[in-house]
């Protein structure tokens, strides 16, 4: 490995746990991140002199940590905050600083990043500050970056993380992690900013790129994070297998020529059999204590699909009945337009279309266009082909020029021409 | 008779002077709080932190929903207030919940410039 791809491997690793322990100890978030940079900075400038330390983690927090010490001599600060600041990671001698599965608080709560996490994604904050804070702090990317993934201009994102920040200081927004009584409320609005971060990535708003990988390499690695360090949590587990399981089919989701492939019609060739099985282990482990959440019901959702030879051989019966088992705890009208398409996989075509009609005059996916897709699909299914061609044009009035159209637009051309 | 005055504000303008690094200075005479204050006739006033860093509570079927904005884009008014002393956030939204008005009406927390 060259120099440079140790430090962009050491960032990847450590920028979280640097920037989430200087915060604590100074409690200045700007100075966390600066001296974190700045530590980044000189292992750039240094190690291909020097070489590579023998802990390039240990090394990062030492060179950030003096960094602050530093900074905040010069700023005068009391003597106690330094002293804090100096015994840092005193202990950090014996123990590893890059990855440690065995974490030594058994509750996961002394990690400074679950402290950093829940602080990030705390209800206080609006969704996409808590999006735009997480990506900075606990991932590292730049102002420029999140600008793109959130589609704003850079000066708007930096604008937002600024305020998020100071609004952090100023609102009274504590650094910890809520206590027990409190988590069971807490952890769900931490696991909806992880699965946004994940499907924002996957599913790609912005048309050009179906799926953006980077993005969902992020929330993966921020899923696996939580659910290590939430181990008795087993809906933190389910989001992570669930984010194994679709990331699993990401290179099959689109072709050679960018067009965007439906599961049915998907080379499960080129599915990821090593992220499959980590999603079921994970899942398998997290449904053993028995908790089972809606994290956890679309991961069983999402496994019956990734370890099915063929669209046919697929447990669509069971889909469906886990899609009824998940309705009640996540009462959303697209759980109930996949629960259609299951029913029509199991029961038929006929079966699934009475639902999505009942769907269609209840009104809340007014302007989705997945519905009248699907009710479209329903309709060529059953040879009703000029319905049909109606149904799939509604769909694409409603999506903007991109591999979803274009899918749409030869359906269309399938069910005219065939007419 | 007691009267609670809440000072308004252009929020465009608030939001200009809180972006700015200089918290207000306490040093200056302020001779409308003093002569009132030496009156006896103002019992407690401060300058509270923007609507920005305010943070909205109300509970509704059990549930704590909280919000990040000032809740003067809906038609409710002001009837009361209190002024508490707790730890963060997290304790002052405990309190909040508790509230009789919060199952139907909203408390917004404000900050205190300290």
């Amino acid at each position: 490995m060259t120099v440079d791809a140790v430090v962009a491997d050491t960032f990847r690793q450590e920028w979280g746990r640097v920037v989430a322990t200087l915060i604590r100890t100074t409690g200045d978030w700007d100075l966390a991140e600066e001296c974190a940079q700045d530590a980044f900075a000189q292992a750039l400038a240094r190690w291909p002199g020097d070489g590579v330390p023998h802990r390039p983690g240990a090394w990062i927090v030492t060179a950030a940590r003096n960094r602050a010490v530093d900074k905040l001599r010069r700023r005068n600060v009391e003597s106690a905050k330094l002293r804090q600041l100096a015994a840092t990671d005193e202990p950090s001698a014996g123990d590893p600083v890059g990855g440690d599965p065995g974490d030594p608080d058994p509750s996961g709560i002394g990690d400074d990043r679950l402290r950093l996490l829940f602080t990030c994604c705390h209800p206080a904050l609006s969704l996409e500050a808590r999006v735009a804070l997480t990506l900075r702090t606990l991932a590292g990317l730049s102002t420029a970056e999140i600008a793109r993934a959130c589609l704003v201009s850079e000066a708007t994102m930096a604008k937002r993380l600024v305020r998020t920040k100071s609004r952090i200081r100023n609102a009274g927004i504590p650094y910890r992690v809520p206590p027990a009584e409190l988590l069971p409320a807490r952890l769900p609005g931490v696991l909806a900013v992880l699965y946004l971060l994940f499907n924002e990535g996957y599913a790609a708003t912005d048309g050009a790129d179906v799926v953006r990988p980077d993005l969902c390499a992020e929330a993966i690695r921020l899923a696996r994070l939580l659910a290590r360090l939430l181990p008795e949590q087993p809906e933190a587990q389910g989001l992570l297998a669930l984010m194994l399981l679709h990331d699993a089919r990401r290179d099959a989701r689109v072709d050679a020529a960018g067009c965007l492939v439906t599961m049915h019609d998907q080379d499960r060739t080129r599915w990821r059999r090593d992220e499959i099985d980590e999603g079921v282990a994970v899942l398998e482990s997290a449904l053993d204590r028995g908790d089972v959440g809606p994290y956890q019901l679309q991961a069983l959702i999402a496994a019956c699909h990734a370890t099915a030879e063929t669209t046919a051989d697929t447990d669509w019966a069971g889909i469906a009945r886990l899609y009824r088992r998940l309705l009640p705890v996540l009462p959303s009208p697209v759980v109930a337009l996949n629960h259609a398409v299951a029913v029509a996989m199991s029961e038929g075509p006929a079966a699934g279309l009475e639902l999505v009609e009942r769907l269609d005059a209840d009104g809340r996916l007014a302007g989705y266009h997945l519905l009248p897709a699907t009710r479209a699909d329903l309709l060529r299914r059953l040879g009703r082909r000029e319905e049909a061609a109606a149904a799939y044009r509604s769909a694409i009035d409603l999506v903007d020029a991109g591999p979803v159209r274009d899918h749409l637009l030869r359906r269309l051309a399938e069910v005219s021409r065939s007419g | 008779m007691k009267f609670m005055l809440f000072v308004c504000a252009d929020a465009a303008v608030v939001d200009r002077l809180a972006d700015q690094p200089d918290e207000p200075d306490r040093d200056e005479p302020m001779p409308w709080p003093d002569e009132l204050d030496a009156a006896g006739i103002r019992l407690d006033g401060d300058q509270l932190r923007p609507p920005r860093d305010a943070t909205t509570v109300r509970v509704r079927g059990g549930e704590v929903l909280l919000g990040d904005g000032p809740f003067a884009e809906t038609k409710e008014v002001i009837v009361g207030y209190d002024v508490i002393d707790c730890a963060d956030l997290d304790e002052a939204v405990a309190i909040a919940a508790r509230h009789p008005v919060a199952a139907g009406g909203v408390i917004e927390i404000r900050p205190f410039y300290q």
